[in-house]
């Protein structure tokens, strides 16, 4: 087992760099010179222009910029941003918030895709699991800002149940309707995962053998059915959790959260390399690591996987 | 319900003691389909004393399983219950969930086909036993445990502390069933239903587990239902039978009674139905006499029968062995190996693996070899690499006329060579493509090589439905709507489509029921006269090859450990591992069963 997790640290080294390259390279090649953009209206002060560049490499080829930001990663020391701060103090910002934002829409699509998702594969057929199937549809099929500003106009505005725009200290309370807005549509995927899940293994052997042996309905659905259904609806949520953190730009801006999501929006319209790049890597890793975390869950729901290994 | 046989069993033939355990009247068992109920068990009778054994006996659809599973109430919330069934003069139909439930695993316990499926793959075998024990017994954990270390020792596991802490895919199949028959008797359950409990498992483990139940029935006092099709199963192990067909029991008796005497013309019919060996003698009057056989080659003395009759017997065999030299002419060998290694190449990070070592096989046109062997001995991968579907590691391989060990996946040249060999699959149902019409299906290879289309290839097809007996107009029907034995026979006029030299059939009649498979394989015998192919018939059943081959190979672990003819191997056998896997057939014949299991006890004990 050890062996496995070093193995599984050590393949995170091509992906870093790899991740970190390929999104080098596509900011560098984005079009307009950030350095003039930062002017805006302005005119362009060249000495100015020519000691941002320098400031910023940006005055070098790509490969140098490039080793020169992976210098900047292995020293702890990001840079600044174009506005002047350091890049870690932006990432320590955000970061929480968006952590914040997407540990509650997992929990939220978790515990009601898995509990909604166990009835209706019990009720198969039955009136709860058709209904809970179409409405699940439903939110699969409308796109997450149409969904995220009907929420924040009934629930928010006209409701007044939750604040429709959220502070800049982005607490809990503040991030209930964004988490639940960012979760729907995972929320959707993981309930019909769970359901179909549950009507496979309640048509199991080991199933019958657990009813034969003289176990309640109810002890049957939570030792026999409901551990091995989980299998694939752990795995599935694991690969969601990196999915959130990078893919809440959307839920992000219409409940202007201070999170990742609007931060890494700026700095690639800004054309802020650094920042982006730094912001992206972060994500990846995140990515990675929860995919492990994942696969190391799998082994220890499913010993078939822990000892084939 | 004319056909109603009863043979009361004579008071003192009866090996039940007492008051019956289970008292089942007038059950009836209907499940519901499409808004109709359609009956799967009628009007039931029968009874169960302790200590007893009761087989039922059919074959699928015959209502056997579901009956049985009725007495608990296991069935899908599709069916309908009706009548009595009594455990202990408590009535069990009707009764509430709760003292359903109370009954469940400990009045009553089940054991199952499948044992990889029937244990939950997530939970040691140590646990589930222990949920059992401790669900019906006020114990504390550790109580519970010593009580499921107890059973498993009990089911003669080798190593009782390792089973508990296995999970199931870490047991063998014996080990898991032998896990199963543990849990389902660590309540001291007064009655015991065994639902094909050998069905999964190869000859020699099936036999090891019937010995089981054998000794266990004697050392507890369980009644116990029995469930199988296979009558060789049944002999041995049974005092009562009672025979299904279609919902009703068509025929009850003592073992002794079914087996010598049956009165029911589909008694008779199954048993008949039976492969067994000794029906494939080089003449019919000479049975191949298994027995004597291993007696002589193993110098095993057998308690039950005079030494003068164990002579006799031997004698014939010896002359029927004599009979069997004079070989067939031979000609260019069809398929030929030389010390061929065949390897399931490596994936990812999974190893090759070498499944087959040092193979030497040699089939002429117009033989038909039997390659037999255990599960994972490597049969099927001879027959899969013959067919170019695995590549040879090591040797050469000569498939009609050509050398393949060096030909590229997929090359021209197993192109070419696909054309002269056909194959026929274990499976029927996922052999056949669900979408195609079997016309297409029989079809398609012809249109591929391209040696008819059009008329003529409708015209061809005809033809091959007539060969394998199934009538013109099933060319549009589809797979779902043909039983068992039609598909297979769908997939032999597939694979005889190309009139091909070589054919490979891997189990083709493993996945059918008795009467099915009699039939079936009959109909195969047939062809193979009339077309002459050379076959390589694969399977685990040596009665089917004794019924087919002339020549058998034995393998193990990957070897080729004997072959010979078919006489050489089933009157002479040499190596020991032929010798148990002979021993270990089960016989439609209580009493030959009986000689057999003393055999068998006495091979072992010589082995170790």
């Amino acid at each position: 087992m050890p062996t496995y997790i070093l193995k599984r640290f050590l393949q995170l080294i091509p992906v870093f760099l790899g991740a970190t390259l390929l999104v080098y390279f596509l900011v560098f090649s984005l079009p307009g010179d950030p350095i003039v953009a930062l002017f805006g209206d302005k005119p362009v002060n060249v000495a100015v222009a020519a000691k941002l560049r320098e400031q910023y490499h940006l005055d070098q080829p790509f490969w140098i910029q490039y080793l020169l930001y992976l210098k900047s990663i292995f020293t702890f020391d990001l840079g600044q941003d174009f506005s002047g701060r350091p890049i870690a103090t932006v990432l320590g910002e955000v970061f929480p918030v968006t952590a914040r934002l997407a540990i509650m829409a997992l929990i939220f699509e978790g515990v009601f895709g898995i509990v909604f998702g166990l009835i209706a594969g019990l009720r198969k057929g039955k009136f709860f699991d058709a209904t809970v199937l179409i409405a699940s549809l439903v939110v699969i099929a409308i796109p997450i800002f149409v969904l995220g500003f009907l929420l924040q106009f009934t629930i928010g505005v006209q409701l007044g149940w939750a604040k429709p725009t959220v502070s800049s200290a982005a607490t809990v309370q503040d991030l209930i309707l964004p988490a639940i807005v960012l979760g729907l549509g995972s929320f959707a995927y993981v309930l019909r995962l769970t359901r179909t899940s549950v009507i496979e293994n309640m048509n199991a052997d080991y199933v019958r053998t657990a009813t034969a042996k003289g176990l309640s309905r109810f002890q049957v659905v939570r030792v026999h059915i409901l551990r091995n259904s989980l299998i694939p609806v752990i795995t599935f949520l694991g690969a969601d959790l990196g999915a959130l953190m990078g893919g809440a730009i959307v839920t992000e801006g219409i409940f202007n959260v201070p999170g990742v999501g609007n931060r890494l929006y700026r700095a690639v319209l800004s054309g802020e390399g650094p920042t982006v790049v730094s912001i992206v890597t972060v994500l990846v890793l995140i990515y990675c690591l929860s995919n492990l975390l994942v696969d190391l869950l799998y082994g220890w729901l499913d010993p078939r996987i822990r000892y084939d290994s | 319900m004319t056909d109603f046989i009863t043979l009361d069993p004579p008071a003192d033939a009866a090996p039940g003691r007492g008051e019956p355990v289970l008292e089942v009247r007038d059950l009836s068992v209907d499940f519901g389909v499409d808004k109709k109920w359609v009956p799967a068990a009628i009007g039931l009778n029968y009874e169960v004393r302790a200590g007893e054994v009761l087989a039922i006996v059919g074959e699928s659809g015959s209502g056997k399983s579901a009956s049985s599973m009725a007495l608990l109430g296991l069935l899908p919330t599709n069916s309908r219950v009706t009548g009595s069934v009594k455990l202990a003069g408590r009535e069990l139909l009707g009764a509430n969930e709760a003292n359903i439930r109370a009954v469940r695993g400990k009045d009553v316990a089940v054991i199952f086909q499948e044992p990889m499926t029937a244990l939950n793959p997530v939970y040691t075998v140590g646990a589930q036993i222990v949920e059992t024990v401790r669900l019906h017994n006020e114990v504390s954990p550790e109580e519970a445990r010593i009580r499921a270390l107890r059973m498993l020792d009990l089911v003669e596991l080798p190593d009782p502390e390792k089973a508990f802490r296995s999970y199931p895919h870490q047991l063998s199949g014996g080990q898991r069933q032998r896990a199963m028959i543990a849990q389902s008797l660590s309540c001291d359950p007064k009655l015991l239903i065994a639902d094909e409990p050998t069905t999964a498992l190869d000859v020699t483990v099936q036999a090891e587990i019937l010995d089981l139940m054998r000794n266990l029935r004697n050392k507890l006092d369980s009644a116990i239902v029995l469930i199988t099709h296979d009558m060789g199963v049944v002999a041995d192990l049974a005092d009562r039978i009672a025979v299904m067909r279609k919902g009703l029991i068509v025929e009850t008796g003592t073992a002794a009674q079914i087996f010598h005497n049956p009165q029911h013309e589909y008694t008779q019919a199954l048993l008949a139905a039976v492969p067994h060996l000794g029906q494939g003698g080089t003449d019919a009057t000479t049975e191949v006499d298994v027995t004597a056989a291993l007696a002589a080659a193993t110098h095993a003395e057998i308690l039950s029968i005079p030494e003068d009759e164990l002579i006799r017997r031997e004698r014939e065999n010896a002359a029927a062995l004599a009979a069997a030299e004079a070989a067939k002419p031979k000609g260019e060998p069809v398929l030929e190996l030389k010390d061929v290694a065949i390897e399931y190449p490596k994936q990812g990070r999974v190893p090759a693996f070498r499944a087959v070592e040092g193979a030497n096989l040699v089939i002429y046109p117009g033989q038909v070899v039997g390659l037999v062997g255990e599960s994972g001995s490597g049969k099927t991968t001879i027959g899969r690499a013959a067919v170019g579907l695995l590549p040879v590691a090591e040797g050469t391989m000569r498939v009609v006329g050509q050398d393949i060990s060096a030909a590229k996946r997929n090359g021209r040249q197993l192109h070419e060579m696909r054309r002269h060999v056909g194959m026929v699959f274990q499976d029927p149902s996922s052999s056949l493509n669900p979408r195609l019409p079997i016309g297409e299906s029989i079809g398609e290879p012809m249109f591929l090589a391209k040696v008819a289309k059009g008329a003529e290839l409708q015209h061809r097809i005809e033809a091959l439905l007539d060969q394998v007996e199934l009538p013109r107009d099933y060319r549009n029907r589809y797979p779902h709507e043909l039983s068992g034995g039609q598909k297979q026979r769908v997939g032999i006029a597939r694979a005889l489509s190309l009139k091909p030299k070589l054919m490979v059939a891997d189990e083709p009649t493993s996945a059918l029921d008795v009467s099915v498979q009699a039939r079936v394989l009959d109909l195969f015998q047939n062809l193979q006269k009339e077309l002459g192919f050379a076959c390589l018939f694969v399977t685990h059943d040596l009665a089917v090859v004794d019924v087919l081959a002339d020549r058998i190979c034995v393998m193990q672990r990957g070897r080729i450990v004997e072959q010979g003819t078919r006489d050489q191997i089933l009157r002479n056998p040499q190596e020991p591992y032929t010798q148990r896997l002979l021993a270990a057939v089960p016989l439609p014949d209580p009493d030959k069963q009986r000689e057999r299991r003393e055999l068998r006890a006495q091979l072992l004990s010589g082995a170790s």
